[in-house]
């Protein structure tokens, strides 16, 4: 039992440390930093949204468009980097999978940009 | 030499490799060509289908391909061909409406295709990991068919539900798989069935659990009861070619599953599923028949209908034997032409060249159209399952392979049911035959649905007449599964 939990003591480490250099940052900000808060600091930015409003407010559906194709694109960068890494590894078979995966990709791109979802106006 | 290397079989798979290619020339085409390719794609779609059913018959006995994720053997080649039949009809039927209803959509028959395509996949798929994905594949591309007339209410509401429902059995489904991941130790079916072949004693408790999501999950998606209240609501707010494609391809593929799931993985555990599958099955029967009694709308009638058909079907895989698997087959083979010809015939009831789906609007059909209202007939006659019409030897296979298995309970619950079921397909045809019209229907009719229409009640009637070889082709397939 001990070994298993010797095992894990590193992340121990690290979560305290983590934990220990962020409440040093904040408490050190809230000590030493000049506080002059403004209306326009207090504001909602992140989305554009209040973080406490009615739910049922209306805002453009194109947001979801953008998002949802981003999505997509985010996600194929994020298995190139682990395929890039191991190219040697995963041989002609995994080199054809990702050519097919970025072929099915692009194919969907033409169709997205011949049908306008990439123009906002 | 590295194992991983070298390139995986794949010829097995040539009939979705084929599909998955076919499928993105045309969208590239409809993009290109905008909306008056509609009438090319469909015919292209169409001819997809053929050139795909030729390999699945050609190269699908090839066994298993990409590392074993993928299997294709006589049972695999009997579903695809009934899914691929199931979609064409799917794609004519709605070639007609997109027109008169102005909601041509150059995307319809390409999602047609990419959700057979998912289809095909889900009957060959050899890995839980497969299973999910494919079972996605062919989903997402129904949820969007759903609502794909996203000016209409009804339309986007049965989108939605379809897809938050959805969302809902695939997370149960993928907790089942994680169950039975973990505690099996594999994901493989052929993995799986190995664990439980060689296991002795009682089953882990952890893993009834898992098959009993991966149950739930996939009695979701042939919408069998209690997982079935989506079914009423996307039937009746799907526009009614998407409704027909609905009812038939992807219950086939969803049952295929079924049925490879419980035969070839949890094969040694009947124990722990069986009773399971019992109570759906009682319970898909029950409700089916009695939820049809009341409604006035035939095409939530039919989602009933479906219901109760999933029962029955049901009843085959909870025998658990050959004789059930091959009842299945069979059933399905007859289902695809009693429901395309149902849904021909919904698709040609128009009043002042408006869509109508009222039981109602059948009434005095067979005066002011006497040969649709015999087809209806023999539709409704057919799948009351009434002798020599093709709905009844299904029934007969399967509620025989209860028998077989020793489960006299649900033949004779099943036998009921069917009973019940009876009185709202009479009273279909008793509204069409003794009712006055209040107002008749129009006349012309495309000649698409007349040819679906008549063609599927020959194939009805005289299927007596081919009960020996399909039979026998049902025979090899579910041998090929499950052993003689």
């Amino acid at each position: 039992m001990t070994e298993l939990l010797t095992e894990y003591l590193p992340i121990l480490i690290f979560l305290m440390i983590a934990i220990g250099l962020a409440a040093v940052m904040v408490i050190a900000s809230l000590i030493v930093g000049t506080q002059r808060p403004d209306s326009e600091k207090l504001s909602a930015y992140e989305c554009g949204f209040e973080a406490f409003d009615d739910s049922r407010g209306q805002f453009d559906v194109r947001f979801y468009l953008v998002a949802i194709l981003f999505i997509i694109f985010d996600l194929e960068v994020a298995f190139l980097f682990p395929w890039a890494i191991s190219l040697g590894e995963v041989g002609a078979f995994g080199f054809w999978s990702m050519m097919v995966f970025l072929g099915v990709l692009t194919v969907g791109f033409i169709y997205e940009w011949n049908k306008g979802a990439l123009e906002w106006e | 030499m590295n194992a991983v290397t070298s390139l995986p079989v794949m010829m097995p798979a040539s009939a979705e490799i084929f599909l998955a290619i076919a499928g993105m020339v045309l969208l590239m085409i409809g993009v290109f060509r905008g909306e008056s390719s509609l009438r090319f794609l469909s015919y292209a779609t169409i001819a997809t289908f053929a050139v795909a059913a030729i390999l699945v018959v050609t190269q699908g006995g090839g066994g298993e391909a990409f590392y074993g994720l993928f299997v294709s053997e006589g049972f695999a080649q009997f579903a695809k061909i009934l899914i691929l039949i199931g979609s064409a009809f799917a794609v004519l039927l709605s070639r007609d409406y997109l027109v008169r209803e102005q909601a041509g959509r150059f995307e319809f028959p390409i999602l047609i295709l990419f959700a057979t395509l998912g289809m095909l996949m889900m009957v060959s798929a050899n890995d839980l990991m497969s299973l999910y994905m494919s079972l996605e594949l062919q989903s997402l591309s129904l949820y969007v068919m759903a609502s794909i007339r996203r000016d209409t209410l009804k339309a986007t509401e049965a989108g939605l539900k379809y897809f938050v429902l959805g969302a809902l059995s695939s997370g149960m489904l993928l907790y089942g798989c994680s169950m039975i991941y973990g505690f099996a130790g594999t994901t493989s079916f052929t993995g799986l069935a190995a664990v439980f072949a060689a296991q002795t004693g009682v089953v882990p408790l952890g893993l009834v659990i898992g098959i009993v999501f991966l149950i739930a999950g996939l009695a979701f998606k042939v919408s069998a009861v209690p997982f079935h209240m989506w079914t009423p609501d996307v039937y009746e707010g799907a526009p009614t070619p998407v409704t027909a494609l609905f009812a038939v391809a992807p219950k086939i593929a969803a049952l295929a599953l079924f049925v490879r799931a419980m035969m070839d993985p949890f094969a040694d555990l009947i124990g722990s599923w069986q009773q399971v599958l019992v109570f759906v099955s009682i319970a898909s029967m029950g409700l089916g028949a009695l939820g049809a009694l009341v409604q006035t709308n035939i095409k939530r009638l039919m989602a009933y209908s479906s219901i109760g058909h999933m029962g029955y079907l049901l009843v085959g895989i909870a025998a658990g034997n050959q004789a059930g698997v091959t009842g299945v087959m069979l059933y399905l083979a007859t289902y695809i032409f009693m429901n395309v010809g149902t849904f021909a015939m919904i698709l040609a009831m128009r009043r002042d060249g408006r869509l109508v789906e009222e039981i109602g609007d059948l009434a005095g059909l067979s005066k002011t159209h006497p040969m649709m209202a015999l087809a209806l007939m023999i539709f409704m006659f057919s799948m009351a399952g009434i002798p020599p019409l093709a709905g009844f030897f299904g029934k007969w296979y399967v509620f025989m392979a209860a028998v077989d298995a020793g489960l006299f309970g649900l033949a004779v619950i099943g036998i009921l049911t069917s009973v019940i079921g009876a009185f709202y397909y009479l009273r279909i045809i008793k509204i069409m035959y003794f009712d006055e019209a209040t107002q008749p229907l129009d006349d012309a009719v495309s000649q698409d649905l007349r040819v679906i229409l008549y063609g599927s009640a020959v194939v009805t009637v005289l299927f007596v007449l081919f009960i020996s070889p399909v039979y026998d082709a049902a025979k090899v397939a579910a041998i090929s599964l499950v052993g003689a």
